[in-house]
């Protein structure tokens, strides 16, 4: 599973980020997105949801950090 | 991953949000390689946006120094530019809304000798010009050369767009030869509304993008009609034409032709 480490953006660009991360991924891997922008936890996840990518999973991992696994659509 | 510069992700990041774009669509139009042929009323708005859109390398063809009389319209324009070459005056407002675009000038008059070699250089053709002798000359080479034709042209309050293209009717279709000199309005009888031209420009940028990109409806087989004191547009179907004598079945212009300038309709 690919690591995509977004600390330090805010949106949209977590978002952004994270799509171009999909984009670039192949079949219906995964990606773990590492923010530390907590309006991105809704924010990405919701976004990559209407665009039809699954959210496994969504957690904070430490004091600063939220880590959120999506599942890539199968195009 | 895509070869965008943290710079690029933030510009583009409206196109790449959209589904129909995303990375993918705007490495495309980085790739894209499009020529503008005329930096006057069309073609101001039209390589405005597409350098903001990052179209990768945008080519300028016009011979014509900027007039006073021009910039009631041809807004890439700026009062302390008259007197320039236009493709020098709009490089210089390509390249400060987006340094990333390759610009390439051409100011030679566009003639049947040039007009092949300057075309096989791009994927496809904005045809932004202000007279038939050239709006025949750019749809016959782009025909034989097999690149789309991004048609626009205003006249008073009127004005006109689409796509012409292998698979569609070309100008020729629709308009076989060039009207007789005396049937098209003088200079001083063609006048037009400032506006106009911004709003056909951009139709012919946003075909432009969209045929880059591969999405929607484009205006192949179709003619776009604006009306701009009754604020409507309407469209006409427009068929391939099998007597067109460019790309029908008995093809009679087989070579470039250089009709004679004259004052026109836009
Ligand atoms: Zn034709």
């Amino acid at each position: 599973m690919k690591t995509l480490d977004i600390k330090g953006e805010v949106c949209p660009y977590t978002f952004v980020k994270t799509k171009l991360a999909l984009e670039h991924i192949k079949g219906s891997d995964t990606l773990k997105v590492i923010t530390d922008h907590m309006p991105a936890v809704d924010n990405v996840s919701r976004s990559c949801s209407n665009e039809g990518h699954e959210i496994v999973s969504s957690k904070k991992i430490n004091d600063t950090d939220w880590e959120i696994v999506i599942r890539k659509k199968l195009s | 991953m895509f070869d965008f510069t943290e710079e690029e992700i933030k510009r583009y990041s409206r196109h790449i949000i959209l589904p129909e774009i995303g990375g993918t669509g705007q490495s495309k139009l980085k790739k894209a390689r499009v020529l503008c042929v005329g930096l006057g009323g069309l073609g101001s708005p039209v390589a405005l946006y597409l350098a903001a859109a990052g179209i990768g390398t945008l080519g300028l063809i016009d011979m014509d120094k900027v007039d006073i009389s021009n910039l009631q319209r041809q807004v890439i324009h700026s009062t302390k530019d008259i007197g320039r070459l236009k493709v020098e005056s709009a490089k210089e407002k390509i390249k400060a809304i987006n340094p990333g675009v390759t610009v390439n000038t051409y100011t030679e008059a566009i003639s049947s000798k040039n007009v092949k070699e300057v075309i096989a250089g791009y994927d496809i053709v904005i045809d932004g010009c202000d007279n038939f002798a050239t709006r025949y000359l750019v749809n016959d080479a782009c025909f034989f050369a097999g690149k789309p034709n991004v048609y626009g042209s205003v006249f008073r309050f009127e004005g006109r767009a689409s796509l012409f293209c292998k698979e569609g009717p070309c100008y020729r279709c629709m308009h076989p030869h060039p009207p007789p000199p005396g049937e098209v309005p003088s200079c001083e009888e063609a006048g037009v509304l400032g506006v106009l031209p911004g709003i056909i420009g951009v139709i012919q940028a946003t075909e432009a993008i969209k045929h880059i990109l591969g999405i929607g409806r484009s205006l192949k087989g179709r003619l776009l009609l604006y009306d701009a004191l009754d604020m409507s547009f309407r469209e006409v179907k427009i068929k391939k034409d099998r007597n067109c004598p460019l790309c029908g079945d008995n093809q009679t212009v087989k070579d470039l032709i250089d009709y004679k300038q004259f004052c026109g309709l836009k």
